[in-house]
């Protein structure tokens, strides 16, 4: 069997309304990464429960390197890593007696916990802040900390839900470059993410989840195809305007424009060509855009592509504090 | 897509019973020592288990004492077997903060995603809390000595009286273990625990002789289990007669725990 993990057709339904998941399948190839990408309250975090054996699903099957998780809860555990969403270690203790317990509790002897700690410590560079308590550690130290708790046992499999939400760019660069070295180690990884950015770059395949479903699943390139690879966004000084301009746009190329806010937004293929046409088209039309942008298509882009309606939540801003993002991530 | 049927893992057999029981010791004492390292770096943590009680004690010796007639003999060994009492009993109250806090910050969540016993969170927070009650018995001791508390029985009788203690506050924590595991995060699972708290120590005979209560109190006062605890140690430290109220005190302790633990080991398999 070369699927490190295989979920077919999971579903989840919390209390009597909230349909969690409705009827999520995919697999991931042993030794890949796997990003399932989606907004706040998509599933993601749902998947990942019941694949480490925290949550039973309804119906479906989830298989890990095999093992029916739901049949084999306590074989299962000793296969994966998890790191979740809010670093989840003890504030109290220091960045080395978090992974001493942890090691124990993964039935390590004292002398291994204390050298695996002491490995880990420098592999994630942690060592000069080893005997520091948590408390006094910055938010990238945190996540680094919680994934190294997550490596103690070797596991085969390491699920790493939302490993960078609320971190600042520097950190999640750092985050990425260890992500990238452990999969070089032959780990698989399956990632959750609400950046497509970070799924672009970290995961060999990628489903994109929306209400418990998976909409659309492939190669970061396949998706990237599917969406055009750049998104030009012409701001406009007067929405009155918005809908000469979409059909101005709309002869660009195979995707539909779209007015976003005061700005019409449109992905396409070759950005600067389509940019220069662009520009020109307006000139024609006698049309000043009060601003003009090209960047990279984010997951709101994605799912405007896939679903023609933009992501749910409000802002990536909600989820940055433990104290309000837990509740609501599990109901 | 069809799936395979499901791999059997390599050791199909049940780990032995010795296996399993080893296993969670060695996990409970993991936990444990993580609790108690807790204790030790919160201050607040710290205040509510030495300094907290050593007001009380100076509160009732120095302040309210002259006001309080009590059956016989000084007021402050009257008073030192009630402050025992009282303090493990709102030492629980941190049993409920550290399962909240645990529970809120996701730490319980990794717990269950680790190959561990299962009752070792539990077990771990709540010998860790018997481990910190060992401790605050033991300050009370030093501060009833230092402010005139005299041992009117024997030795043997004041260990069993911390004994009793022990016994009860160890059953607390498993009462207070519920509310924490209930509660939506620490600050709520402490105001969840005053309501409990306040009436059992309060309208009890830890500070007052419950016959200078209202008719009305008096039966809760006498019956329930804060004051019936009270008055065994305070029958094993400062004399009178001892057995009934020794039996009644075990009773209460054990039922405590016999028909709350279960409540909060099932609270805790759901809690997530």
């Amino acid at each position: 069997m070369t699927d490190a993990i295989v979920v077919e057709g999971l579903t989840k339904t919390f209390g009597h309304e909230v349909r969690a998941l409705d009827g999520v399948s995919f697999s991931v190839a042993a030794g890949t990464v796997f990003g399932l990408l989606g907004p706040n309250g998509s599933g993601k975090t749902t998947i990942v429960r019941i694949l480490t054996t925290i949550l039973h699903q309804d119906a479906g099957v989830a298989r890990l390197l095999g093992y029916d998780v739901a049949t084999y809860p306590d074989y299962v555990r000793t296969l994966f890593g998890l790191a979740g969403q809010y670093a989840a270690v003890d504030e109290n203790l220091t960045g080395k007696e978090n992974l001493f317990m942890v090691s124990r509790l993964n039935h390590l002897s004292r002398t291994q916990a204390r050298d695996r700690a002491t490995e880990l410590l420098h592999q994630f560079q942690l060592f000069e802040a080893r005997d520091r308590p948590l408390k006094t550690y910055s938010g990238g130290m945190r996540r680094r900390l919680d994934v190294a708790a997550a490596l103690v046992a070797r596991p085969k499999v390491l699920f790493l839900d939302e490993p960078t939400t609320g971190l600042d760019p520097q950190s999640r660069n750092g985050l990425w470059e260890v992500i990238e070295g452990l999969v070089e180690g032959g780990t698989t990884v399956l990632l959750t993410t609400q950046y497509l950015e970070e799924a672009d770059r970290l995961a060999n395949d990628i489903a994109v989840i929306d209400h418990g479903r998976v909409i659309a699943s492939g190669t970061p390139q396949e998706l990237k195809a599917n969406l055009g690879a750049t998104v030009l966004e012409i701001g406009l000084a007067d929405a009155s305007i918005a809908a000469k301009v979409i059909e101005l746009l709309s002869t660009l190329g195979s995707h539909t424009p779209h007015l976003v806010g005061n700005s019409v937004e449109v992905t396409v293929d070759e950005g600067p060509t389509m940019a220069m046409t662009a520009l020109r088209q307006l000139d024609d039309a006698g049309i000043t855009p009060t601003a003009f942008t090209l960047r990279e298509p984010s997951l709101d882009d994605v799912f405007l592509a896939l679903t023609g309606r933009q992501t749910d939540e409000v802002s990536t801003e909600d989820v940055v504090t433990p104290a309000k993002g837990r509740g609501s991530k599990t109901r | 897509m069809t799936i395979e049927a499901s791999l059997v893992p390599p050791v199909t057999e049940r780990p032995s019973l010795f296996a399993r029981v080893s296993g969670a010791v060695a996990d409970t004492q993991v936990v444990m020592w993580r609790n108690l390292l807790g204790y030790v770096r919160i201050p607040e943590a710290a205040f509510f288990s030495s300094v907290q009680p050593v007001m009380f004690v100076l509160l009732f010796r120095y302040v309210f004492a002259g006001a309080i007639p009590v059956p016989h003999g000084s007021y402050t060994n009257y008073l030192i077997p009630g402050i025992f009492v009282q303090t493990v009993a709102f030492g629980a109250v941190q049993t409920s903060i550290g399962l909240a806090q645990d529970l809120h910050t996701g730490l319980i969540e990794r717990f269950r995603a680790l190959p561990m016993s299962r009752s070792a969170v539990l077990a771990g927070r709540t010998l860790a809390d018997l481990v910190r009650n060992v401790v605050v018995a033991i300050i009370i001791t030093g501060v009833g000595f230092a402010v005139g508390f005299r041992l009117q029985t024997n030795v043997l009788a004041f260990i069993g009286g911390i004994g009793v203690l022990l016994l009860f506050a160890y059953a607390l924590s498993w009462g207070f273990a519920l509310i924490g595991l209930s509660a939506p995060n620490a600050e709520t699972a402490q105001v969840m625990s005053f309501p409990v708290l306040f009436p059992l120590t309060f309208a009890s005979s830890a500070f007052v002789p419950v016959s200078t209560m209202p008719s009305w109190l008096r039966p809760f006062a006498n019956n329930q289990p804060v004051s019936i605890v009270v008055d065994a140690v305070r029958a094993l430290m400062d004399g009178g007669p001892t057995e009934q109220l020794l039996i009644k005190a075990v009773i209460w302790s054990v039922g405590i725990l016999v028909v709350l633990a279960p409540f909060s080991v099932r609270r805790y398999r759901r809690a997530t």
